[in-house]
């Protein structure tokens, strides 16, 4: 991150391959204003990006009046700060990975940002808060915080608030350690603002955001004997308006939707969302490839968005039986699949978003390309996150994997995809059509133009 | 990308027969093919899938989906094949293997199967699997080396990996990876519960339990209770495993602060802290003279 853009002239192809571990992005969120981009990486740490306010950047809505194109603001670095360290489970002889696997934001209520991170075992909340004023003028005290000798001090002064240079400090305000068992996969945010669910392989615990030393247990699918196990949980998330409901997925492809007020222990769910599967496609793939990876709620609240391994899928609330939509990300794998269970690209976790009307959903897949359906047309694309063929400001083209038929120009044969490359993690903004795409340690930023001439919305870049 | 060399795969071989030219007299030859074809596929997909689970993530507790998709694929392909017949026959090929133990001195590669016959499952065949991968410049680089006293002696077979016909793995009550043993092998105990190993992907020692029951990878997440081994090879084995990571109340003074952790889930906690302290050098070690003991008693000298 951070890398000079513009050098595209000067091959520094053998730099750019050596990736650190440590920075590969493993999390993406906008807050819930979407001026505030948080990622965390496997190194543990989270780097937060402010967007910057633009002389003369209008709302949305008046982005026709001003010049010839919206100039929105830039995301720039904000603040980095170390959120979990690696850790040694003492009793299992286990090393536990520091890599962040969730960022969520908190509603702000005051001038300060409070977003939870967590990694496999400890969620943390962190208090990101700016300061640009210093208390200056003590009277018992120096300037450098030395105690002043009481018989130099002639008269007394009223301290005063000077402005100083802007200062971000980040404070880990809360720990909520020892809760999990197994590897949390997912936490999220209640819309009460009080409580936070956080969900591992087989079980799922509420937290309320004050209190550390305890949580409810809400999900335990843990069998009695773990001979019998065959089902995990994958994710889970809240409701976005009903603070009772929560939606969790799981390894063979089902989504439970559970209300709180039923009961403390949310065992037996309200809903099972169940696609029946297809006797004629079976194989032995079929229930790898059916596991849920990610599950988001609509901003509306009336939709589940899920992505398995080769699909996305929109569920409507009401109706249990099968998805509404069925979004086909990369059917051209279904032949390889052996293959990809062999170099356990079968098993990558997909994730899965939509955009602000809900009227458009996101996911990634392989070779540096992301998948966008619009869901009134069915129609979807296929876009690259790729330094090479981005440069800022430039219009992403669409790509095409070659499938058979009439071969052109640019198109992607399918045993040339890089399956390294693989785009797992993304976010859309809460309210304008700008999106944030992790691909391994680069993180791409591409906003929408509506150019004035077309109603057609071109994608610009921004690579950080 | 994919490896050079890759088998080919299933949806390339369906195109085999129509490319053939086969002749339309002998349709069958053309099924048999392509059910020859499907089994070294579903074959080979075994395998793999056996090999994944054994993968030994010393560091880092494995990725538990991961392990529950593998360990449900390999379930499949066991009912599969249990349905159509075949399981009975590799289990037979594997005895007629088992009595002519060839060992690859410079691999040293230990893949064996044991099958036996219990008088409580009557009848339905029960078998052991285990993969155990263990050689020296093998390229799965695992090392997992597997034996099991059976009855009426010690049985190992040595199979490469390119004969998959010969390798038979097993079954489900599989249990890819193993705990330690409870020492009777004829004991009918569903309770019997063996310390879990310290992932399910392979720790570099795995004494291979008898064991009826589903007995999975798992199981490894699971202590149960710590089942005394009288046998004094097993001992020796399993020596340096602390008994005091056992004693539940030393743990629980430890975690007082832990809020939501009962007994079982401390239980738990313990469960894969059993065999994994043994690192792969010691107890490769201590295999590999448990292996020679049983050759020299093979050979009878």
């Amino acid at each position: 991150m951070g890398e000079d853009t513009e050098s595209s002239k000067v091959n520094h192809s053998f730099l750019r391959d050596y990736v650190t571990e440590a920075d590969v992005i493993s999390t993406v969120e906008f807050n819930h204003t979407g001026d505030l981009l948080a990622t965390g990486d496997k190194g543990g740490r989270v780097v937060v990006f402010q967007r910057e306010t633009v002389v003369g950047h209008k709302p949305k809505g008046e982005l026709d009046q001003v010049g010839e194109t919206g100039e929105s603001g830039e995301y720039n670095v904000y603040s980095t700060f170390q959120s979990h360290e690696p850790d040694f489970d003492y009793l299992k002889s286990l090393e536990i990975e520091e890599k962040i696997n969730k960022i969520r934001w908190l509603p702000q209520q005051n001038a300060a940002h409070f977003l939870l991170s967590t990694n496999d075992k400890t969620i943390k909340l962190w208090k990101v808060s700016e300061r640009d004023k210093q208390p200056e003028g003590y009277n018992l005290k120096d300037e450098e915080g030395r105690v002043k000798d009481i018989s130099t001090v002639t008269s007394l002064q009223v301290p005063v608030l000077r402005p100083t240079d802007l200062m971000v400090e980040v404070r880990p305000r809360r720990v909520f350690s020892n809760g999990h068992t197994y590897h949390v996969n997912s936490i999220s945010v209640n819309s009460d603002g009080e409580t936070y669910l956080s969900a591992d392989d087989l079980r799922i615990n509420m937290w309320h955001l004050g209190i550390t030393d305890r949580s409810f247990n809400i999900v335990d699918i843990k069998p009695a004997n773990m001979e019998e196990l065959t089902e995990v949980i994958t994710a889970a998330e809240f409701h976005p308006h009903h603070c009772h409901l929560f939606v969790y997925s799981s390894s063979k492809g089902s989504l439970r939707l559970c209300d709180m007020r039923a009961s403390a222990l949310c065992d037996r769910h309200t809903k099972l969302f169940e696609e029946p599967e297809d006797p004629g496609s079976r194989s032995f793939f079929s229930e790898i490839v059916s596991s849920v990876s990610d599950v988001k709620f609509s901003h509306n609240g009336r939709y589940l968005l899920t992505r398995d391994y080769l699909t996305a899928k929109v569920w409507d609330l009401h109706m249990e039986k099968g998805p509404v939509e069925t979004y086909q990300v990369h059917d051209y794998l279904r032949t390889k699949l052996c293959s990809l269970y062999e170099n356990d690209c079968i098993f990558d976790k997909f994730e899965c978003v939509w955009n602000s009307s809900d009227s458009v959903i996101m996911t990634g897949a392989y070779n540096s390309f992301f998948r966008m359906f619009d869901r009134e047309t069915g129609r979807g694309v296929t876009l690259e996150a790729w330094r090479e063929t981005s440069k800022p400001r430039a219009v992403l083209r669409t790509r095409r994997i070659y499938t058979g038929g009439k071969r052109r120009r640019g198109d992607v044969g399918v045993d040339s995809l890089d399956f390294t490359k693989k785009i797992l993690h993304m976010a859309w903004h809460p309210e304008e059509n700008i999106i944030a795409i992790a691909s391994t340690n680069n993180l791409y930023i591409f906003q929408d133009r509506v150019s004035p001439d077309t109603q057609d919305p071109d994608l610009g870049s921004n690579t950080i | 990308m994919f490896p050079k060399g890759t088998k080919r795969k299933f949806s390339d071989s369906g195109d085999e027969p129509a490319a053939g030219g086969e002749d339309v007299n002998q349709p069958s030859s053309v099924a048999v093919r392509m059910l020859s074809s499907y089994s070294l596929q579903r074959q080979s997909l075994l395998d793999m899938s056996l090999i994944k689970l054994q993968l030994c993530h010393m560091l880092v507790e494995p990725n538990l989906c991961r392990s529950v998709l593998i360990a449900n694929t390999v379930r499949q392909i066991q009912e599969e094949m249990t349905q159509d017949g075949t399981w009975q026959i590799m289990t037979q090929a594997l005895s007629a293997a088992n009595a002519a133990a060839q060992c690859s001195a410079d691999r040293l590669v230990a893949t064996e199967v044991l099958c036996r016959q219990t008088e409580a499952t009557q009848g339905e065949q029960v078998l052991k699997p285990f993969p155990a991968v263990g050689s020296e410049g093998c390229p799965a680089e695992e090392e997992v080396v597997v034996e099991e006293e059976g009855e009426g002696g010690v049985t190992m077979s040595t199979v490469s990996p390119q004969a998959p016909t010969s390798y038979l793995p097993g079954t489900f009550g599989m249990d890819p990876c193993w705990e330690e043993e409870n020492g009777e092998d004829e004991e009918e105990d569903e309770d019997s519960e063996e310390c879990g190993s310290g992932s399910e992907e392979g720790d570099s020692d795995r004494l291979v339990e008898d064991s009826r029951t589903a007995e999975q990878v798992f199981g490894t997440f699971e202590i149960k209770n710590p089942a005394p081994s009288p046998d004094p090879a097993l001992e020796e084995l399993f020596s340096d495993v602390d008994a005091s990571y056992y004693d539940l109340d030393t743990v629980l003074t430890g975690m007082q602060s832990a809020p939501k952790m009962g007994p079982y889930d401390l239980l738990e906690s313990l469960s894969s802290h059993g065999p994994s302290p043994l690192s792969s050098s010691t107890s490769c070690r201590s295999d590999l003279n448990e292996l020679d003991h049983i050759m020299e008693i093979i050979v009878g000298s």
